[in-house]
């Protein structure tokens, strides 16, 4: 079986502007594999190219140059279409604007309904997706009454319930608190670790990014990195660069190698940092 | 508060009523207005307000949500029934220059009014009992028919469904804005009418503008669940008509035989 | 001076309904002019309703606030003065951007606060300087900047009322780490500049560590704590209880007390950090050397 599910091949994308402007491209000459099941998290400024690339995936945006293919479908054959659409789902930054329904489970229902689905499996569907996640004592709630975390939630529910083999998730907490974040990655992480379902999180929380078991770094429409968290987050000074964070215990380790103290470079967070010291003093000491 | 409004006035419940096809809900209001317009004779209104009494018992939808109910219409019914008072002609029982009071005037006042009453009553009972997104589904089933003389049922039902969803959105927006504009120094509360009209632009722009920008990302979300319009698409919950759904429209047939039977038999008292 | 005084504010939604809620209830709080406080609290602790108190967008239900010792509700004909006096930006307060050009919305407080056309000019400029808002760009439209620049004319616009009071809920909210560092920075300048006092509402404890020298916590209504951020952050146990984060530096330091370093455990910023491991390091270095 192709391992890679997501490929984008020498991408090249701009978007339309007026007459007599030269469009400025977003991504250029990209090429990026998502491999199956994985937790890939994407990291950029804003304008890096981060969600247009996002949009490649599931065929919103059609590539300009070079293919994309989703578990070897190439998106740019209308025939295509429907199959990536349930093949990828997308879930967006404000979930106030992709609830439909005015009721919780109706909404669920939507891409189900669209799919021309039976009403007993869309029920089915329904029920087993809101469980996921966490909503379905509210599935009779309208969209209003919840919390950010718990829309966002049901939006996930939506997808689920597509049983998609990806989820991308374009900064899916950016408009969150500290609990509805908390509620969102652990649904996240619950759907890929126990269906297997590949995500793709684009962010620009480095402790989100930290979790994932890889971390594409994108700046000006090109890959910057490309590696495991331990591996992106060594090269502090690159990802500040580029206008992105390291988590703390990461910046403390790196300016105290600075001067001397010869900590490990791939320290993700307190816990590691504790850790990591606590060896260097038995070394030392 | 703007958001202290309720959008709908759905009364969630567990009654038959509430259980009832909402399809049938829609057929029997109307049927109910039909009925209300047919009885000329004031008896034939007792049946309908017999039928008030007896439906809100059955609901458990508290009496006095009736008054509630009426009370953005008082202005028109204190209308229409000064109106029907003062320019009937007949027996004048009361007199002063031009103005008159009949007997038939204030028989016709207290017959409109009636009628009004139950006519806002009955269909108010309609949309406690029944929730907007069902009102919706129902509508867009009953038209249906209509889609073969390409009527876009379908697009319609779905833009009532979505402005059902965003208007608490939209109103909490307005909230928001209203709030920041201020906090700014807008004044809002005072000056004439223009001066009125002209302070909301800036509350009235932002929100366009939101408006806008939340329809461009609810049409993509809508496009990322498969959306295509409403050809093959399946809902997942069916109507079903049951027995009290039957029973219903019997009565309401009843009420309506009724009517047609005091109006030929009972004499007018007009 | 004080700035801001509340004394047993409360204030409880919809009263007398079913859904009737208190918000704040019973807080007592004197904030000191100068003064550049980080307010924290999860969702629905009450910190927003608070806030929006102090410049009389919301009416107490009981109790009094003082803003530079005059009673805000003594006199409802000087409720706008006050409204200039305590500026206030919303989260996400792009979305209400208005004017076609970016001169004209940054003008609109101003305006209101009917000041001569001079001095409206002044503040425009001044406030579009303080976000670092170029004057060329002066006529485009608000609708034609990206969302950083939306989000920094905005904030210019409160700015430019010159308000004795700034309160920021979430400015930050939804950017990237270079758009939040950029605004924050450029909020600290501003308050080392006009001397006024700042609020800034955050749920990043990272940010409030290193930007504010006061913090208050709320909590289910009340007010947990108000005091010198080092003091608000030794009670990091009791803030975690509520759900909010420590800076995870805190955390560092935390856990390598326990461990039984000799650490202090109430440091909340890098610098300090670096120079207290530092510290820890040649000391126990300089012990192994003499062994």
């Amino acid at each position: 079986m192709e391992n890679r599910f997501l490929r984008a091949e020498h991408l090249d994308f701009s978007y339309n502007t007026g007459e007599g402007e030269t469009p400025t491209p977003v991504l250029q000459d990209l090429s990026v594999h998502i491999r199956r099941g994985e937790f890939t998290a994407v990291l950029g400024h804003n304008g890096s190219g981060k969600s247009t690339l996002a949009k490649h995936f599931n065929a919103i945006l059609l590539p300009r140059g070079g293919t994309v293919y989703v578990d070897g479908m190439d998106t740019r054959e209308e025939d295509n279409l429907l199959n990536i659409r349930q093949t990828v789902g997308m879930v967006f930054q404000n979930p106030d604007n992709q609830i439909v329904a005015t009721i919780v489970e109706e909404d669920v229902a939507f891409a189900l309904e669209n799919m021309g689905i039976d009403p007993p499996e869309i029920r089915r569907r329904v029920d087993e997706a809101l469980r996921e996640v966490g909503m379905y004592e509210y599935r009779m709630h309208a969209p209003h009454q919840l919390s950010g975390g718990q829309k966002q939630r049901v939006a996930i529910a939506g997808i689920v319930a597509m049983r998609p083999k990806c989820i991308v998730l374009d900064e899916p907490t950016a408009m969150l608190d500290p609990r509805g974040r908390r509620e969102v990655l652990r649904t996240i992480r619950k759907l890929n670790q126990e269906h297997g379902i590949t995500v793709v999180l684009i962010t620009h929380y480095m402790d989100e990014a930290a979790r994932a078991d890889r971390v594409v770094v994108m700046n000006d429409g090109k890959v910057l990195l490309d590696d495991t968290p331990r591996g992106v987050f060594s090269h502090v000074e690159v990802l500040e660069s580029v206008g992105l964070d390291v988590p703390q215990a990461t910046k403390l380790s790196h300016l105290l190698r600075q001067s001397g103290i010869t900590l490990p470079d791939d320290i993700l967070d307190d816990e590691e940092f504790a850790a990591a010291w606590q060896k260097l003093m038995e070394v030392h000491g | 508060m703007l958001k202290d409004i309720t959008i709908g006035q759905y009364f969630p419940g567990e009654s038959v009523v509430h259980r009832m096809d909402s399809r049938i809900k829609i057929i029997l209001t109307i049927a109910y207005i039909v009925m209300l317009f047919l009885s000329s004779n004031p008896a034939g209104l007792l049946v309908g307000l017999f039928f008030l009494w007896l439906s809100y018992g059955i609901s458990h939808i508290p009496y006095k949500m009736i008054l509630r109910s009426l009370r953005p219409v008082v202005p028109i019914i204190l209308f229409t029934g000064v109106l029907n008072m003062f320019f009937m002609d007949g027996d004048p029982l009361w007199q002063l220059g031009f103005l008159k009071i009949t007997r038939e005037g204030v028989l016709m006042a207290v017959l409109m009014t009636v009628r009004i009453i139950c006519l806002i009553a009955g269909t108010s009972l309609m949309t406690y009992t029944t929730s907007p997104i069902a009102l919706t589904d129902a509508i867009e089933r009953l038209l249906s028919p209509l889609g073969r003389f390409r009527l876009p049922v379908h697009e319609l039902a779905m833009m009532m469904t979505i402005a059902l969803r965003f208007i608490p959105t939209l109103i909490e927006e307005t909230d928001k804005i209203m709030a920041a504009q201020k906090a700014r120094g807008a004044d809002l509360e005072t000056g004439g009418i223009m001066q009125r009209a002209k302070a909301l632009v800036p509350i009235l722009i932002p929100l366009f503008v939101s408006a806008f920008r939340r329809a461009d990302e609810l049409a993509l979300a809508m496009e990322c669940r498969c959306y295509h319009g409403g050809e093959g698409r399946t809902r997942m919950k069916q109507l079903h008509l049951r027995y009290y759904d039957f029973v219903a429209c019997a009565f309401v047939a009843l009420c309506i035989v009724g009517v047609i039977l005091i109006n030929r038999f009972v004499p007018a008292l007009l | 001076m004080t700035a801001i005084k509340t004394e047993h504010l409360t204030y409880t939604y919809s009263p007398g309904t079913p859904f009737c809620k208190t918000a704040v209830d019973d807080v007592n709080l004197t904030i000191e002019e100068g003064a550049f406080v980080g307010v924290i609290g999860h969702t629905g602790s009450g910190k927003s309703t608070l806030i929006q108190h102090f410049n009389g967008l919301l009416r107490p239900t009981s109790g009094r606030i003082y803003i530079d010792g005059e009673d805000l509700w003594a006199d409802k004909q000087k409720l706008r003065a006050f409204r200039f006096k305590v500026g206030l930006v919303f989260q996400y307060p792009e979305y209400q951007l208005f004017e076609d050009t970016v001169y004209k919305d940054i003008a609109f407080g101003p305006r209101n606060m009917g000041l001569s056309e001079e001095e409206i000019d002044r503040s425009v400029r001044e406030a579009a300087a303080f976000v670092g808002f170029k004057e060329k760009n002066f006529n485009k439209s608000p609708f034609e900047l990206s969302g950083g620049q939306k989000r920094r004319v905005a904030i210019a616009g409160v700015l430019a009322m010159n308000p004795k009071v700034l309160i920021l809920d979430e400015p930050t909210a939804g950017l990237d780490p270079k758009g939040r560092d950029r605004i924050l920075s450029q909020i600290r300048d501003y308050h080392a500049q006009v001397k006024n006092t700042v609020l800034l509402v955050s749920h990043s404890m990272e940010d409030v560590a290193r930007y504010c020298s006061k913090v208050l916590v709320m909590n289910h209504s009340r007010l947990f704590m108000y005091g010198d951020t080092a003091e608000v952050f030794e009670h990091a146990e009791e803030i975690m209880q509520m759900g909010l984060a420590v800076p995870q530096l805190t955390m560092i330091f935390r856990r390598l007390h326990a461990a039984g370093y000799p650490v202090q455990q109430n440091i909340y910023t890098m610098e300090d950090a670096r120079a207290e491991l530092q510290k820890l390091y040649a000391g126990r270095k300089g012990g192994a050397a003499g062994c």
